[in-house]
């Protein structure tokens, strides 16, 4: 039995939208080296609507495919419907993941809310800071 | 190509083994406790295994114990020697901080039942020193454990020093020889050792069969209870075929020990060299006190699992010590006690090759480690900060 789907193993194998951006117009990064995890999103924004998205991630296969997936399901959406993308989302478009790899697929999901909040930032665009508060949090078992 | 490079992790049976245990999987399937001539067939083969195991090691007979595997091994040792401190009054244990499970979550439990454990600090080269022993060593020391060669770095322990250290103080001393028997040379009187644990399938026969040495005088309780095989110390009819194969296959190795190291050395040293001019790579643990065969090395800015899913698309099976590959938050405790930040030991590969490894499959990891550490690092955020100077290199 095969430790991921083949889905996972497809995205972890061949990433798709894997690189980084230098003309960003938002960039987020979560996630702890010392953990184990680090993943890197860019998102390039036009008219509203998230016209290309890169990513780098330090990290498992699943880190690496939760990646590449959440950037597919977000390019082509409007930057508010990007910040809708679940980790639940992220699982069941890589037809499951094993039950300790799920906090890869929340660390993708706070990927994309940390670069959407970088994008408004720069922007002076205003927001609820609850919208973010609850995603973007310092990861517990990594506090020293 | 296919490149087995995990034997650290298991071997394949050997045919020497296979053709010893065949017999008794089909023809003489005796149980060794029953009285008619057939069964006594299988009482034979279970002596002369003992017999075999415990001239290798420099035994008697009556001190080897079969056991399903070397985790039974280190817990009925360490177990039996702890109840019979307590019953002296002594109830602190010593060991290392890089023991492998077995060991130290059986140092655990006993913790829990109201034992002091000290674990020894094995440095920055995975070596033990013996003052650092004699520093720790108490009055009411019930035991010390000290594991023969490391499980994931290789390094080997001064076992013969730390034995005449122990035997001068009479305090049992344990070690757990899973890494080393049929790799590297053990005598227990040479080397004083009370107890000793090994494990079939690291030295090519099956799996689920394992020895427990212990020296007469050292007594033993029971971690199964049950009918009197085994001397009474561990119940349950005998694994005969499984015992038989590890006693040949033992024996194929020791006799073969000579060859093998001498086959198995250039092929580790060229991996160590060539794999060593990846940039930012480092070799764990003392390569001077070494086994035969076991390679550790990390490389900064990648993570091990995505490390191995990528060699085993490449054909090539090895292991890592990162957190992703321990089901845990942490990597290893072995790469931590050697000192090693955390996000270094997430980036470690441990390859262990064999007597049946050839030096083509050798050129293989070399060529596709590289590959695969570079493509790992182009999609790092962690290595584009160590390569844009906002983060130091730590090695």
């Amino acid at each position: 039995m095969a430790l991921y789907s083949d889905k996972v193993m497809d995205h972890f194998q061949n990433p798709r939208n894997v690189g980084k951006m230098d003309d960003a117009d938002g960039v987020g990064e979560v996630g702890n080296a010392k953990c184990g995890d680090i993943m890197k999103m860019y998102i390039k924004v036009k008219d509203g609507i998230i016209t290309d998205v890169k990513f780098n991630t330090f990290g498992c296969g699943s880190a690496i495919a939760t990646s590449s997936m959440a950037t597919e399901l977000i390019k082509g959406k409007k930057v508010e419907d990007a910040l809708e993308l679940s980790n639940k989302a992220v699982v069941e478009a890589l037809d499951g993941l094993p039950a300790h790899k799920i906090h890869c697929s929340v660390l993708a999901e706070e990927a994309v809310a940390a670069a959407v909040k970088d994008y408004y930032d720069r922007n002076g665009i205003a927001y609820d800071p609850e919208l973010f508060s609850k995603k973007l949090h310092d990861c517990e078992s990594c506090a020293e | 190509m296919f490149v087995y490079a995990d034997n650290a992790a298991t071997t394949c049976v050997s045919k020497t083994a296979l053709d010893a245990m065949m017999p008794y999987l089909t023809e003489q399937y005796g149980n060794p406790s029953s009285l008619y001539a057939f069964a006594q067939n299988s009482k034979e083969a279970l002596e002369n295994a003992r017999k075999t195991v415990a001239d290798i090691i420099g035994a008697q007979p009556k001190e080897i114990y079969f056991t399903s595997g070397g985790s039974e091994a280190d817990n009925q040792a360490i177990v039996s020697m702890a109840k019979v401190g307590a019953l002296k009054g002594k109830k602190h244990l010593i060991s290392t901080r890089f023991e492998h499970h077995a060991v130290l979550h059986t140092l655990k439990k006993l913790e829990k039942e109201g034992f002091e454990v000290t674990l020894l600090d094995v440095h920055e080269d995975g070596v033990v020193r013996l003052e650092d022993l004699e520093a720790a060593v108490r009055e009411d020391t019930a035991l010390v454990t000290i594991m023969f060669a490391n499980n994931e770095i290789g390094t080997v322990q001064p076992i013969k020093e730390i034995g005449e250290f122990c035997r001068a103080r009479k305090i049992p001393f344990h070690t757990d020889a899973v890494q080393a028997a049929g790799h590297m040379p053990i005598n227990v009187q040479e080397m004083n050792i009370d107890l000793l644990s090994m494990s079939g399938h690291k030295f090519h026969a099956p799996k689920g069969v394992g020895v427990l040495y212990a020296k007469t005088g050292m007594p033993l309780f029971n971690i199964i209870e049950g009918g009197a095989q085994e001397r009474g110390k561990r119940a349950g009819t005998e694994n005969i075929p499984g015992i038989v194969a590890l006693a040949a296959a033992l024996k194929e190795s020791v006799d073969n020990m000579e060859a093998n190291t001498a086959k198995i050395i250039p092929m580790r040293d060229k991996l160590f060299a060539e794999l060593s001019k990846i940039p930012h790579s480092k070799i764990n643990g003392s390569l001077e006190h070494h086994v035969p065969g076991t390679v550790n090395m990390c490389f900064e800015g990648i993570e091990g699992e995505s490390l191995l899913l990528l060699l085993d698309a490449k054909g090539v099976c090895a292991s890592s010590g990162s957190a992703c590959t321990s089901g845990s938050l942490d990597p290893s405790h072995v790469l931590l006690s050697l000192g090693l930040p955390h996000e270094v030991a997430h980036g470690s590969l441990r390859l262990s090759i064999g007597e049946y490894n050839t030096m083509e499959e050798i050129d293989h990891i070399i060529k596709v480690v590289p590959e695969v550490v570079s493509y790992l690092r182009d999609i790092s955020p962690v290595w584009e900060e160590l390569e844009n100077g906002t983060k130091k290199h730590l090695i």
